[in-house]
């Protein structure tokens, strides 16, 4: 009966493995996995942002006469579950190429697999500077400014506050600890004379925030640089709010003003901080207005960031696909270098160098409005002007990325 | 010299005096009683004797050798076998293969990744079986066994290492009077034809009077009298214990 | 730093103490009557934040605040009850563990259901009407409301303490705790009790869920960390111990914010961020006080908890039909690679269900014959995976030598872990096991310039001619293939036996000359070893390993393989790991919701096979077997 048990496990791998969809041949198929149940609160509206772009070119006939079509996965929130449903999105659904996660470490893993297996990936999301730097290779590029540029966006803001005792907080994996890795260094080069006072390094989505903002108050710093994003930010902020550790201290934050971390803030959003993000109902640029009247059209609610890196993937995808001569990952890498594109923020462009976009954000200050956090002072800082030059890159991109 | 000699052994729990000042001998070859009221003392001086409990005074020499501090295993390699007041088997197992068990142990084979232990020691372990009267139950799993036939699985495990001494707590305990007398007779055969000798507790005096060589009496802990059937029988101090004054055993049994 | 500051860490540490004493003293109370190691606690408590969200934004004001707090304690307690009532009841009988594979589930549904619920936005509630200030202690300011939780945690403390010692249902709770037999003798309806004790264990949990919606926002995430410190705070504390409970909580507490108070230390020659050594401050501190009191600071130990399940059945060796059909499967499975050429996914997701048939096996192997729970095994994959990684990458292994490595390092590791492991029993052993896996993972994730941190070691790709999928396929199977015989044998051997009769009787084991912990710890090690094979396999695989692929979730994924297949059974774990992996594979193909269909799968499968699938199978061939003219 043992043997019938073991019959029966093989039957259903059997039959769970052979199961293959029909591949149809007048779309072009686009694979995407990202961490939608660790992350709900960023993909949810990238989903959205996908969706709308998806839409958009297929009504118009798709590229090159076939649709698009969206492939989309969970990546489980780990690297070795990505790698694994990437593998599936390629040999299974037959996709053309993949996109998309989230979190810093998993798009590492998914940028070295399409370096590996020769698949072209767009990292939507990932910040980290390796995916684009250190670990680059030839099949991978990135839309999102990474942390090096978000942290470069800041520094004007940094350098003018004349604070000489820094504190910084940020949560301890990949993202944080290179954002204060290049905040340092970059801070250091302005100003020789900085000390950075303390370093927190909670542990993601676990920060005991009380206790985080009275040893950084205790460190009497001049002023803080926060990494913290999502529940984390929230319970620092209440907790610091509350303890009066932001009083008079000049506060550079990474990705607070984007609407995914601010509105959970409510009224309680931290006024002055200087912050990159997405002032989504501030700008009024045409390109801006289109995509937010069909966004709030389509699903009747407001963008996100996240909508915007959906979004912009598709578009990016859209763009890249109609300037390849075909669909092999080769002739796509091709298309991306120097690709430009359109894009709510305005045109940008893959840099052929080291494969980043040059998309930028918004860098400006948190300010309370109807009870609700925004951002004002704010202006769009494109991602060509903090980044380094293609010779600079090329030193830090391994042999043969390009 | 004698096969175990138990000298001046004290143990307590917090403020009770579980065992106190005993010392007894057992000879060679004898079947030795330890009878007592509940309580008095007699699972935890076979609990000293077999390792289970570290004593609190006093010391125990088996073969000459004192095992007060010895882990219960140490001591079974002495060839001491014995059997629980509440019996303890491998209820995952067959019959037969309970009483491999202890035949690859004693073989010192307990290490082996290799050998289906299934095979090993089969035919001894059968012999071990027939002789408790179990060789029909060998390929039974254990735990499906009455309680009687447990004990008797119990005898038969501890046959297997050639015990000099055999420590038997209660090894009738929820038998039926004719299934008592049937598995002390069964002891005492097995043990007067292999020269073992027994130290067990038993509740039945009937059984105990007609087959024990010599009885030690324990009451609180302390032990009152040691002698023959006769002896105890008369003995005032037993009586008291156990029926309070003015009885005796012939008035008590029924 | 100054003692004022140190003084102040400590008043913030109280307060975080009391969201975790709350949750642990429900958990713990559970655990004691029921012996149901409720893995959904942590989802109880989340729940109870979300509840108090709604009710203080919905009614609003002070009423809807302190009056929604109460109301979702007594919401909570009532899911609770149906909980135990509508589901955990009717399993009570199968096999020891069994229930924590209900609860997981749960775990999985109670997540999806409250993201369809409440949206996967963070909410942030109100402040506490009343004290939203802060007040001046020190010269720091402390916010009232944690000077509030301070207080309130005692206060219940003291409330249950006295329940407990003075009412007739608090002495049957701790009659219970000490000796569940005890129960049926007192006649005392066991279901009642039991439905009782879980709705109050869960009215603790939400009550604590609620307390902290004033200071942290709702989050999906809430649950598993939730009870990751639960659980270490129970055991630290002593199972069934409340006061214990509330003993621990304060430790951990202090200890995480006395981390972060140190902050940077330099040390001269390198610096140390101490703020970083939160992530494991409550394993060491579990690890250290099971080392030295298994029982937990005020635990008692625990009477033997003879399992309500029947013994499993006596092994035999495989029938001639048995290895018949067994070489059937293993020349089918050597011929997958041609079924595969038209659907390559099957060769990448055959070799994941490899992996896991290793894994699952090599941790069945103590958890069923050895009697061991290890909530751990994730530390032995890690070990091998980050062995074959690393000897990869900084020594420049060859891969089949870095495979041949991986359950070698594995091994070094089990043989430590394990030393210290088998000196326990039961809960307390799966926990220590659980302290040791997630000291291996805290490792991996801190020691950057060795392991890679968060990024794991990346671009370990296997080499020609094992790069194509099929030719790498055959190795895992070969691998899967002795690893399972290997075990099997082991098993059928007299150390395997040893095993069992260590598991089935300690005391008759060492009656009979075998040294129980000794047979234990080289079972525990050849276990870790086997699991090492895995985590090689996986590496190389995936190209990479990261500090994800060996948390906890790894280890409780080996649980539910293990529990799914049937714990009783030498085939289940194989069995399990293959349904498993295929099942995460198909559901999580659907993005949404993919979770609540998996829990609820579990929660059919827990329901129709309270001995696994292959003890069901089993049971049924046997009952089929016995029929006159039936098939033998
Ligand atoms: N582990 C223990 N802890 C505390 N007291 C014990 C323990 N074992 C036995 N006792 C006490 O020691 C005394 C002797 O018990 P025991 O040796 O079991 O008696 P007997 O076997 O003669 O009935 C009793 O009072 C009993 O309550
Ligand atoms: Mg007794």
């Amino acid at each position: 009966m043992r043997a019938q048990a073991y019959l029966y496990s093989l039957a259903f791998v059997l039959a769970a493995g052979l199961s293959v969809p029909a591949a149809a041949q007048d779309t072009i198929k686009i694979g995407e996995l990202n961490s939608y149940k660790s992350q709900p609160a960023f993909l949810d509206p990238y989903k959205k942002g996908m969706e709308l772009a998806l839409d958009e070119i297929n009504s118009k006939g798709g590229v090159k006469g076939k649709k698009l079509e969206l492939i989309s996965r969970d990546d489980g929130g780990n690297p070795g579950e990505a790698v694994r449903v990437a593998e599936e999105l390629v040999t299974r659904e037959g996709v053309s190429m993949i996109a998309g996660t989230f979190l810093s470490h998993i798009g590492l893993a998914v940028t070295n697999f399409a370096g590996q297996k020769k698949v072209f990936f767009l990292a939507a999301e990932p910040l980290t500077d390796k995916i684009t730097w250190q670990n680059g290779n030839k099949y991978t590029f990135r839309l999102r400014a990474s942390t090096y540029m978000q942290t470069a966006m800041l520094m004007p803001a940094a350098i003018a506050a004349h604070a000489k005792r820094w504190a910084l907080v940020y949560p301890n994996f990949e993202y944080g600890q290179a954002a204060a890795e290049a905040f340092k260094t970059l801070l250091k080069k302005a100003q020789p004379d900085v000390e950075f006072v303390t370093e927190q390094a909670p542990p993601l989505g676990k920060v005991d925030a009380g206790a985080v903002a009275q040893a950084i108050d205790d460190a009497k710093p001049d002023a803080i640089f926060n990494v913290l994003f999502g529940g984390d930010l929230a319970k620092f902020v209440r907790e610091g709010n509350t303890r009066g550790v932001f009083k008079n201290r000049t506060v550079v934050s990474l990705l607070s003003g984007e609407p995914e971390y601010l509105d959970p803030l409510g009224a309680e959003a931290p006024v002055g901080w200087i912050v990159t993000g997405y002032p989504w109902d501030k700008i009024k640029t045409p390109e801006h207005v289109a995509f937010l009247t069909a966004y709030q059209k389509k699903f009747n609610d407001y963008p996100r960031l996240g909508s915007i890196v959906g979004y912009t993937t598709i578009k990016s995808i859209a763009a890249g696909l109609a300037k390849a001569k075909d669909l092999s990952a080769d002739s796509l890498v091709d298309a991306f270098k120097g690709l430009y594109v359109q894009s709510p923020f305005g045109p940008f462009q893959y840099r052929a160098s080291d494969h980043q976009a040059t998309m930028g954000a918004f860098v400006g200050k948190i300010a309370l409005e109807k009870g609700k956090g925004t951002m004002e002072d704010f202006k769009y800082v494109d991602g060509a002007s903090v980044l380094p030059s293609d010779a600079e890159v090329a030193k830090l991109r391994p042999a043969g990325a390009n | 010299m004698s096969v175990l000699s138990v000298q001046s052994l004290g143990k307590a729990f917090g403020g009770v005096r579980a065992v106190d000042n005993v010392s007894f001998e057992i000879g060679k070859g004898e079947f030795l009683a330890l009878i007592g009221p509940n309580g008095a003392g007699k699972s935890t001086t076979f609990n000293m004797i077999n390792g289970q409990l570290a004593p609190d005074a006093g010391d125990i020499l088996i073969g000459g050798k004192s095992t007060a501090r010895m882990k219960p295993r140490d001591i079974w390699r002495l060839g001491v076998g014995r059997t629980f007041q509440v019996a303890a088997t491998f209820g995952s197992m067959t019959v037969v293969e309970n009483v491999q068990m202890a035949l690859i142990s004693h073989a010192g084979r307990i290490l082996n990744l290799w050998r289906p232990a299934g095979s090993l020691y089969r035919g001894r372990a059968l012999e071990l079986l027939a002789q408790v009267g179990m060789a029909d139950a060998a390929d039974r799993p254990s735990r499906e066994l009455a309680y009687g036939d447990v004990k008797r699985i119990e005898l038969a495990i501890a046959l297997a290492n050639d015990p000099q001494l055999l420590l038997m707590d209660e090894p009738t305990a929820g038998m039926a009077p004719r299934e008592r007398n049937d598995l002390i007779k069964l002891v005492k055969d097995l043990v007067v034809e292999r020269g073992i000798s027994v130290l067990f507790t038993e509740h039945s005096m009937d059984v105990v009077f007609s087959y024990a060589d010599r009885i030690i009496v324990l009451a609180r802990g302390r032990l009152i009298a040691d002698g023959d059937a006769a002896a105890i029988r008369d003995n005032a101090k037993v009586q008291e214990v156990y029926f309070g004054t003015g009885k005796t055993f012939q008035e008590a049994s029924p | 730093m100054t003692l004022n500051a140190l003084l102040f860490q400590a008043l913030n540490g109280l307060s975080s103490a009391s969201g975790l004493f709350f949750i642990a003293a429900g958990l713990s109370l559970i655990f004691g009557v029921t012996r149901i190691v409720n893995i959904a606690h942590g989802s109880l408590y989340m729940l109870g934040t979300y509840i108090a969200y709604s009710l203080a934004t919905k009614i609003g004001g002070a009423f809807g605040f302190w009056g929604g707090i109460v109301l979702t304690a007594i919401i909570v307690g009532v899911i609770g009850a149906l909980i135990e009532i509508v589901l955990l009841r009717r399993i009570y009988r199968a096999p020891e563990l069994f229930q924590l594979l209900a609860t997981f589930a749960l775990v999985l549904v109670i997540n999806d259901a409250t993201l369809w619920l409440w949206g996967p936005e963070d909410l942030l509630g109100p402040r506490a009407p009343g004290l939203a200030g802060a007040v001046e202690i020190f010269g720091r300011r402390l916010p009232s409301y944690d000077l509030f939780l301070i207080f309130v945690a005692p206060a219940v403390l003291i409330v249950l303490h006295f329940a407990l010692a003075k009412t007739r249902f608090g002495r049957l709770i701790r009659a219970a705790t000490q000796d569940r037999e005890m129960v049926g003798a007192l006649g005392v309806n066991q279901a009642v009790l039991f439905t009782s004790v879980f709705a109050l264990g869960a009215l603790l949990a939400g009550l604590g869920g609620a307390l902290q919606v004033a200071r942290e926002p709702a989050n999906l995430a809430t649950d598993l960390i939730a009870i990751g410190d639960a659980f270490v705070v129970v055991v630290v504390g002593g199972m069934g111990s409340i006061t214990g409970a509330y003993l621990a909580a304060i430790i951990i507490a202090e200890v995480k914010a006395l981390c972060i108070a140190i902050g940077v230390v330099d040390l001269g020659f390198m610096s140390v961020n101490f703020s970083k050594f939160t992530l494991v401050a409550e394993f060491i501190v579990m690890a250290i006080v099971l080392v030295t009191r298994p029982y937990g600071l005020l635990g008692k130990p625990q009477g033997m908890v003879r399992s309500v399940a029947e013994p499993e059945d006596p092994i035999r060796p495989a029938t001639p039909m048995l290895k018949g059909l067994g070489a059937a499967v293993f020349i089918l499975l050597l011929a997958l690679p041609l079924l595969a050429q038209t659907s390559p996914y099957l060769m990448i997701l055959a070799i994941d269900v490899l992996i896991a048939v290793i894994f699952a096996t090599s941790l069945h192997f103590i958890m069923g014959p050895g009697g061991m729970h290890s909530f751990g095994h994730a530390a032995y994959f890690g070990l091998g995976a980050y062995g074959a990684a690393l000897l990869v990458q900084l020594a420049g292994f060859p891969m089949l030598a870095a495979l041949l490595a991986a359950p070698i390092i594995a091994l070094l590791g089990a043989l430590l872990f394990g030393w210290f492991a088998v000196r326990l029993s039961g809960v307390y052993l799966a926990m220590l096991t659980l302290a040791f896996a997630q000291i291996v993972w805290a490792l991996v994730f801190q020691w950057e310039s060795f392991t890679g941190g968060s990024n794991g070691v990346i671009g370990v790709w296997p080499s020609p001619p094992f790069d194509k999928s099929w030719v790498y396929y055959l190795l895992a199977l070969a691998l899967a293939v002795i690893s399972v015989l290997l075990l099997r044998r082991f098993l059928f051997a007299p150390f395997g036996y040893a095993m069992r009769a260590g598991r089935d009787s300690a005391l008759r084991a060492e009656a009979i000359g075998i040294d129980v912990k000794r047979i234990h710890w080289l079972g525990f090690a050849i276990a870790g070893c086997v699991c090492g094979i895995a985590g090689g396999l996986f590496a190389f695989a995936k190209g990479s390993i990261s500090p994800e692929a060996i948390s906890v979730g790894r280890s409780i994924d080996g649980l539910v393989m293990v529990l799914l297949g049937g714990i009783q059974t030498l085939v289940g774990p194989i069995v399990g790991a293959s349904v498993y992996a295929t099942l995460q594979d198909t559901v999580m193909r659907q993005t949404e919701y993919w979770r609540a269909l998996l829990g609820l799968i579990i929660l059919v499968l827990v329901l129709a096979f309270p001995q696994g699938i292959a003890g069901a199978l089993s049971s049924l061939a046997r009952k089929l077997g016995r029929k006159p003219g039936g098939a033998a």
